[in-house]
């Protein structure tokens, strides 16, 4: 082979796995992306029953509901609608009513989501991301949610708040 | 006193960092030998001051002293001395003082070990180093400082986020960190011959072990996580394609090609061009990763630092040394002499393979992890990547590599024999396909997935172990003979087929737990049996405990095989009793060979009975038991004589070995 002739050969073969990379890439973009939503935005855009999901809000006080088999329900809301989920199996350590929540799943038939993975949050001041941008957007973010109201060091609690805020 | 001490040290840290970013430039352009080493006594004072800063900064958390903002935070008197020690970097402003730390040591390395180096390209490093210690310490101190006093000190602080107290986290975040700083070096050098305007293949030599002790490092920095996550996190999973994860995997994807490439430039002196260029980016790819963690840009389970004005920062730092380091690539990397051309059938041609497959993955990677950030900067909608996008990208990419892993070292340099190294990896292909077939029938009507993975795993494992059988002419020779070859085979040649094998031994593991974990969840009261994959496991009682910082409620089980009882499983869940209220749950593990029983609980319901979860996970410990292998092979090509750090060969007698093989 003429050196140019190697030269091609490896460019030519980058060029190729490049664009079986960005095939793939592409092909998996169309597929297997999960889009985000609360309650309201549900209601709004009519999402089909099947198509999976992520749903974000606040699990409404009052609203848990433990069954046979593990088997749990409750609302997620987000102040105007507000969404039935059930979901079967061990919840996150710290799932608690009125905190923050993002659920993975699907709508079935009766308009109940299915959840089949509800995420943890790691941290008690700690709310999904997705979740307080939404909460803000419509008003509803309280300076609490952003860290645990406790007593003692305001230096180091107004800097938390002011995280909080911006997550 | 302590902590003024600490800030104190941290600040001439930072004015010994401005000296070795300058003076050694200067020195280097007026051939003036004094200022060049400068940068060599800069380095190892820089090492000193921010060790003591750092030194400082656990004697605070280690003395409880709560007049610190950040022992405030993260700290409780009643922690135990060990989580007390590591809750040092289980904060955001202490893993910064951590990272900068890392980075002086591997200066302060450099500067000591870096006596046979070129003085000039020494200076130019270590200066290239400075910039970047200099841009950190600057960080930290504007935005992050640990030191900071509390006007009213509370009797007791706030104690560390519990998940975080744990073992995993005293050893993760250092190695991890090891590795990312690590790659450091590699960047600086870089870009000290693109300064220079000038490389060859001793720069590869002195370039190599430090990429390779950085490479050791995070490979088992990542299986740590991983393992971390799996025990701690409480439901099994070890991998998560979360952002933060790929934050750490991009720059080993990145680090393994620059290995590989490294090792090309050094024995023929070519691709020396890409070569600088995945330095750069195998470190761009870890600032990336910091700026990641650290800004709080995602939501994960690592964000536990938040503040804009943090995340401006980094990205500013991100911003100037991604893009000044490729702005100079561009203007420099003509300057640099190409090196020989070679047959796409050869050794080269195999790691220039191995480089293309390693980045394309990287890239994928890095478009999963960034896209939905981008998406939201741009559009708003929120959406989120998850395993589904990796598992249709990165898996399929990683194929034809696993395939052409056996044949790279089999290939001869310049001009290999495909066909010939075709022959002798049929014994690998003979008995991949056996297992496959016998997978296949023992599982009949499950994936047919998991065979063909496993059989390539076993490809890769067989064709590590052949490559050696063949260079010791085992079985060809006679066995004393052919174990004085293994004697004196390259330890390097060794390395490569232990990491080789690791990578065949991790499918393995990932491919048995994800196809046949089995799963029971379910609600229990004490004296209830249950069954997973053959074993009994009998809930005999519920005791509470009191640790130090928290309550426990532990759940003990038997393990009956058999109607026998072979061991007892106590996991539990605690309650935090210092942080209003949080709970952890403490998964137990069992090991039989490679395969692990796991429990973790759930809640406790009013009459009294239990949510459990219980999982069989089948060779789950080969997936951290393959990365030990890598890094055991990264260490054995570290121990080689050729590659020893700091004691690269003159070059004359380089030539003769490199000839010799």
């Amino acid at each position: 082979m003429t050196r140019k002739q190697r030269r091609l050969t490896i460019i030519g073969g980058s060029l190729f796995v490049l664009a079986v990379a960005a095939a793939l890439v592409l092909n998996a973009m169309r597929d297997s992306i999960v889009f985000f939503s609360t309650p309201k935005m549900v209601a709004e855009k009519h999402i089909q029953p099947g198509k999976r999901f992520r749903l974000g809000g606040l699990v409404q006080p009052g609203s848990l509901v433990r069954g046979d088999n593990l088997i749990v329900r409750f609302e997620v809301g987000d102040g105007s609608a507000a969404l039935p989920v059930s979901y079967q199996g061990i919840l996150p350590d710290l799932f608690r009513e009125g905190q923050g929540v993002v659920a993975e799943g699907a709508l079935d038939a009766s308009g109940v989501f299915k959840a089949d993975t509800v995420l943890a949050k790691h941290d008690e001041n700690y709310m999904p991301k997705d979740v307080a941008d939404a909460l803000k957007k419509q008003g509803l973010w309280k300076e609490e949610y952003g860290g645990p109201s406790k007593g003692g060091n305001t230096a180091a609690r107004a800097v938390q708040g002011e995280q909080g805020a911006v997550r | 006193m302590i902590a003024e001490s600490g800030h104190y040290a941290l600040v001439l840290a930072f004015g010994l960092a401005l000296i070795q970013s300058t003076v050694p430039i200067l020195g280097a352009r007026w051939r003036d030998f004094s200022l060049m080493n400068v940068a060599r006594s800069t380095a190892v004072a820089q090492l000193i001051f921010v060790a003591a800063s750092f030194a400082a900064l656990i004697a605070l958390h280690v003395s409880s002293d709560f007049s610190v903002i950040n022992v405030v935070e993260n700290s409780h008197s009643m922690k135990p001395l060990i989580y007390k020690i590591t809750g040092v970097w289980g904060n955001h402003e202490g893993s910064m003082l951590l990272w900068v730390s890392i980075l002086a040591l591997f200066g302060g390395l450099v500067a000591i070990f870096g006596n046979n180096l070129p003085i000039s390209l020494r200076a130019h490093a270590l200066a290239v180093q400075a910039w970047i210690a200099s841009a950190f310490y600057l960080f930290i101190l504007m935005t992050s400082n640990p030191f900071l006093r509390i006007a009213n000190p509370p009797i007791e602080g706030q104690d560390l986020n519990p998940v975080l107290q744990d073992i995993g986290l005293a050893v993760h975040p250092p190695m991890l960190y090891l590795g990312y700083v690590g790659f450091s070096i590699s960047f600086s050098f870089a870009i000290a011959a693109l300064l220079e305007g000038r490389i060859d293949a001793a720069w590869a030599r002195w370039v190599r072990p430090w990429t390779l002790v950085a490479w050791i490092f995070l490979t088992l920095g990542i299986a740590m996580g991983s393992y971390w996550a799996y025990y701690e996190l409480g439901w099994g999973g070890w991998w998560f394609w979360d952002p933060v994860e790929n934050a750490s995997l991009m720059p080993w994807l990145a680090g393994t090609a620059l290995l590989h490439s490294l090792v090309v430039m050094e024995k023929r002196n070519a691709l020396k061009v890409w070569t600088i260029l995945l330095s750069i980016l195998a470190f761009s790819l870890s600032l990336l990763g910091t700026f990641l963690v650290r800004s709080g840009v995602l939501t994960s389970v690592h964000a536990f630092a938040n503040d804009p004005r943090r995340g401006v920062f980094i990205l500013l730092i991100l911003c100037v040394f991604i893009g000044g380091s490729l702005s100079l690539y561009i203007l420099r990397a003509s300057s640099l002499k190409q090196g020989g051309l070679f047959a796409p059938i050869s050794r080269e041609g195999a790691l220039v393979l191995n480089n293309l497959l390693l980045t394309t993955a990287c890239a994928t990677v890095f478009v999963g992890t960034l896209y939905p950030l981008a998406l939201e900067v741009m559009t708003g909608e929120k959406i989120s990547v998850g395993a589904p996008f990796f598992n249709l990208t990165f898996g399929p990419l990683f194929v034809p590599l696993l395939v052409a892993v056996p044949f790279g070292p089999l290939l001869a340099w310049k001009r290999g024999d495909l066909l010939g190294a075709a022959q002798r990896l049929i014994a690998a292909g003979i008995a991949a396909l056996f297992v496959m077939a016998v997978v296949w029938a023992w599982t009949r009507g499950g994936s047919t997935f998991a065979p063909i993975a496993i059989g390539l795993a076993l490809f890769v494992i067989v064709g590590a172990v052949i490559d050696i059988a063949e260079r010791i002419g085992l079985f060809r020779l006679p066995a004393g003979l052919a174990l004085r070859r293994a004697r004196g085979l390259p330890r390097s040649a060794w390395g490569t087929m232990f990491a080789h094998a690791g990578v065949g031994i991790a499918l393995i593991g990932i491919v048995c737990e994800t196809s046949w974990n089995s799963e029971n969840i379910r609600t229990m009261r004490p004296g209830d049996v249950t069954n997973i994959a053959g074993y009994g496991l009998k809930l005999e009682n519920l005791t509470p405990h009191q640790g130090s910082n928290y309550r426990e409620m532990a759940a003990n089980f038997s393990v009956l095989v058999d109607g026998r009882v072979i061991a007892t499983m106590s996991p539990s869940k605690r309650n935090f009793t210092t942080r209003s209220g949080a709970s952890t749950t403490e998964a137990a593990l069992l090991s039989r060979g490679a395969s692990q029983l796991y429990i973790s609980l759930g809640d406790i319901a009013a009459d009294g009975s239990i949510a459990v979860r219980i999982y069989h996970k089948p060779l789950v410990l080969l997936i951290w038991l393959g990365p030990v292998f890598m890094a055991f092979g990264g260490i054995l090509s570290l121990s080689d004589r050729r590659l020893r750090v700091g004691a690269p060969k003159p070059a004359k007698s380089m030539r003769g070995l490199q000839a010799a093989e």
